[in-house]
């Protein structure tokens, strides 16, 4: 029988660890994710499925014990907010210069600096850029639901492996805090020592055995033509990754004469301001990017060549709304409606940012 | 009483020519080339072969592994 | 004639990077040697730090994972507690482990993780070039303290090693030299009584090893042993201390 439970974000992300085979999770508490590291250790996983959890010192340790679990081809995570995120910038570099999987779970909070414990979406640029220093980029998934909390562990984890890179799950204090039913029919093993050997036995420290020559997982290297190899190598993985892994949803687009860009707890928001401009007539259609990078560029510009405009909501001061305007290339208007400092809009307010869209494009 | 005989085989390319082998040997056996080796550094000999014992304590503190010692024990 | 004394198999034909008479090369020669002794090469995975040892996995035939800069401590705590069966050390320098990587290295302490710490002390910068550590005697000069290190400006050189011995985590605490043929012996059988005691899951071992850097310090490699013996070991003093 399906099991379904009534739980708050955080807890689904704690929940979909446990059942999606995690090895390890390192964190270190920060409002407002801390339900992730407190369900863990309620749960104590090292006694059913052997997951480890460890509440570090700091999230430049917990980023780097991920380093470490990474390494040794473990399916291994950490969860953190903005502020969190930001002291784990190094270490999230290094994992993808050591081309080492992972999850990262940012439960966004206002910025910059302190900011506040509120919901935010301010760290698309952070998620999407690279977040830290050199030439990489991370696969970013955010999810608009308790139950995709839950599911994106395991997308997450699958990606991960795929692609031997670092993936962000990109929540925010609503879908974190906020509570829904789950179903937690999806379950899986952790894996057997067996099975990481057959699997990553060419790049997983383990132990040098039998005739295998020894795995180093590192991402220095001196010599710069076998440097830019090495950028070129990850750059090709990452147009691959471009190429089959793009996710998004619509909502209404087929007629839309205007499309409102959103994600995550955004696109909830926005999902009723499109039903409520239905209502009064507008023609209005919803595009919700599930992965930020990859983008779905190729789909919002087949959209371009027949609508009249974007608008772009996010709560931030307009960051996936230079995506859009990529895309779009100028064919047509794209907006951007935002709240900040942990204000969370209406789908009205956005409906009257649509609505002053309509009447300044004619 | 025995009679203990040793000596050592120095990897010349290896040997860097820093010289802590030479203080280490209690019988003052080695000292380093007036040769150099490919990457321009003289490297440890044995100039007085005939004392070396084969207590490998130059081999124990040699930075970069560059000598094997041999030793023989003849009882008398 | 019987050999005696020869490379250990777990090094490999790598030549090191290391400057002439550079301790590290003895230093990674008697973690290869115990390794090898202790048949763990299948079973062992180091974790190097960033610092002049940042290559240390071209020459011991291990897995190795190469830290960021002073995270060693949680890299390993993690490759131990998902690998409980390994060995895992990590190999450091003072810049890595008692500057940037004092928090990760307190707290693995103190969580007693089960880890061999190797901790490389010769009170200098030396990768990048010669700058004050955190190690740095009073009165000596760096590239960083150019008139000699004065603790009004700069603060006093300080002791790990005594401040980890004060956590429960941790089991035995030793600080040893590769200086002499003596001392090389001794450093050797704590690195083999610290991976003992990481096999024996008794908590954190922590091998302090006071070393000479000598291009750093400017100075002959026998120079610079001499001035170690005369200046390192009266402030960071050999012995068991836990």
């Amino acid at each position: 029988m399906e099991e379904i439970k009534l739980v708050k974000g955080n807890e689904a992300v704690a929940l979909g660890a446990i059942n999606s085979g995690c090895d390890g999770y390192f964190g270190y508490p920060i409002t407002p994710q801390s339900e992730i590291l407190e369900t863990l250790m309620e749960l104590r996983p090292w006694e059913s499925t052997g997951m480890v959890v460890v509440q570090a010192e700091s999230e430049v340790a917990s980023i780097n014990m991920v380093y470490g679990g990474a390494a040794c081809g473990r399916r291994v995570m950490t969860s953190s907010s903005s502020p969190g995120i930001s002291l784990m910038a190094e270490g999230i570099s290094y994992l993808a210069g050591a081309e080492l999987p992972c999850l990262i779970v940012n439960v966004q909070r206002g910025g910059p600096g302190l900011g506040t414990i509120q919901p935010s979406q301010a760290d698309y640029f952070q998620a999407t850029k690279g977040c830290g220093h050199g030439d990489y980029n991370m696969i970013v998934l955010a999810p608009n639901s308790v139950q995709e909390m839950y599911d994106f562990v395991f997308d997450g984890f699958d990606l991960a492996f795929r692609y031997r890179v670092p993936v962000m799950m990109l929540s925010d204090g609503i879908i974190g805090q906020m509570m829904e039913k789950v179903s937690l029919s999806r379950s899986r093993p952790r894996w057997s020592a067996q099975e990481i050997r057959s699997m990553s036995d060419d790049w997983a420290t383990t132990g040098r055995h039998g005739s295998r020559a020894r795995n180093i997982a590192s991402s220095l290297e001196l010599d710069p033509n076998e440097m830019e190899r090495r950028n070129l190598d990850l750059q090709s993985r990452y147009r691959s990754i471009e190429s089959a892994e793009v996710r998004f949803e619509e909502f209404l687009t087929e007629d839309a004469e205007y499309i409102v860009v959103a994600f995550g707890s955004s696109a909830r928001i926005a999902s009723e301001t499109v039903r409520m401009a239905r209502a009064e007539g507008m023609k209005v259609g919803l595009l919700r990017p599930i992965t930020l990078w990859p983008f779905p560029s190729a789909r919002i510009a087949e959209l371009a060549d027949r609508v009249k405009g974007f608008l772009v909501a996010e709560l931030n001061a307009g960051q996936m709304v230079e995506d859009v305007r990529l895309a779009v290339d100028g064919r047509v208007p794209v907006r951007h409606f935002g709240r900040m400092g942990g204000i969370v809009y209406s789908p009205d307010e956005i409906l009257n940012a649509l609505k002053q869209e309509g009447r300044s494009n004619g | 009483m025995a009679e203990i005989k040793g000596t050592i085989n120095v990897d010349r390319e290896r040997c860097k020519g820093c010289g802590v082998c030479l203080g280490a040997c209690p019988f003052d056996v080695l000292a380093l080339s007036a040769e150099v080796n490919s990457k321009g550094y003289p490297f440890a000999s044995q100039v007085r072969a005939e004392a070396c014992t084969g207590c490998a304590n130059c081999a124990v503190v040699c930075p970069d592994g560059c000598i094997e010692v041999f030793r023989k024990i003849w009882k008398k | 004639m019987d050999k005696v004394y020869g490379r250990s198999s777990l090094l490999t034909d790598n030549v090191m990077h290391y400057c002439p008479g550079c301790s590290h090369g003895t230093i990674h020669k008697l973690v290869a040697e115990t390794i090898e002794e202790m048949g763990l090469q299948s079973e062992t995975i180091g974790i190097s730090p960033v610092g002049c040892s940042v290559f240390a996995y071209n020459y011991v035939d291990i897995d190795w994972i190469q830290a960021a800069h002073g995270r060693a401590c949680a890299v390993a705590t993690a490759v131990k507690r998902l690998q409980p069966d390994k060995m895992v050390f990590t190999y450091q320098g003072d810049g890595d482990l008692s500057a940037i990587g004092t928090g990760e290295t307190i707290h693995a302490c103190n969580r007693g993780e089960n880890i061999v710490v190797i901790y490389v002390n010769n009170a200098i910068y030396g990768m990048t070039g010669g700058q004050m550590a955190p190690t740095t005697l009073l009165g000596m000069k760096t590239a960083t303290s150019p008139h000699g290190r004065e603790a009004a400006i700069h603060g006093y050189p300080y002791k790990i090693a005594e401040m980890v011995s004060l956590l429960d985590g941790v089991c035995f605490v030793t600080r040893q030299s590769v200086h002499s043929p003596a001392a090389v012996r001794k450093a050797k059988k704590a690195l083999r009584r610290a991976f003992e005691n990481a096999q024996a899951g008794m908590g954190l071992s922590f091998v302090e090893i006071v070393s000479s850097c000598n291009s750093g310090w400017k100075q002959s490699p026998v120079e610079a042993n001499h001035w170690m013996e005369e200046n390192m070991f009266p402030f960071y003093k050999l012995g068991d201390l836990k």
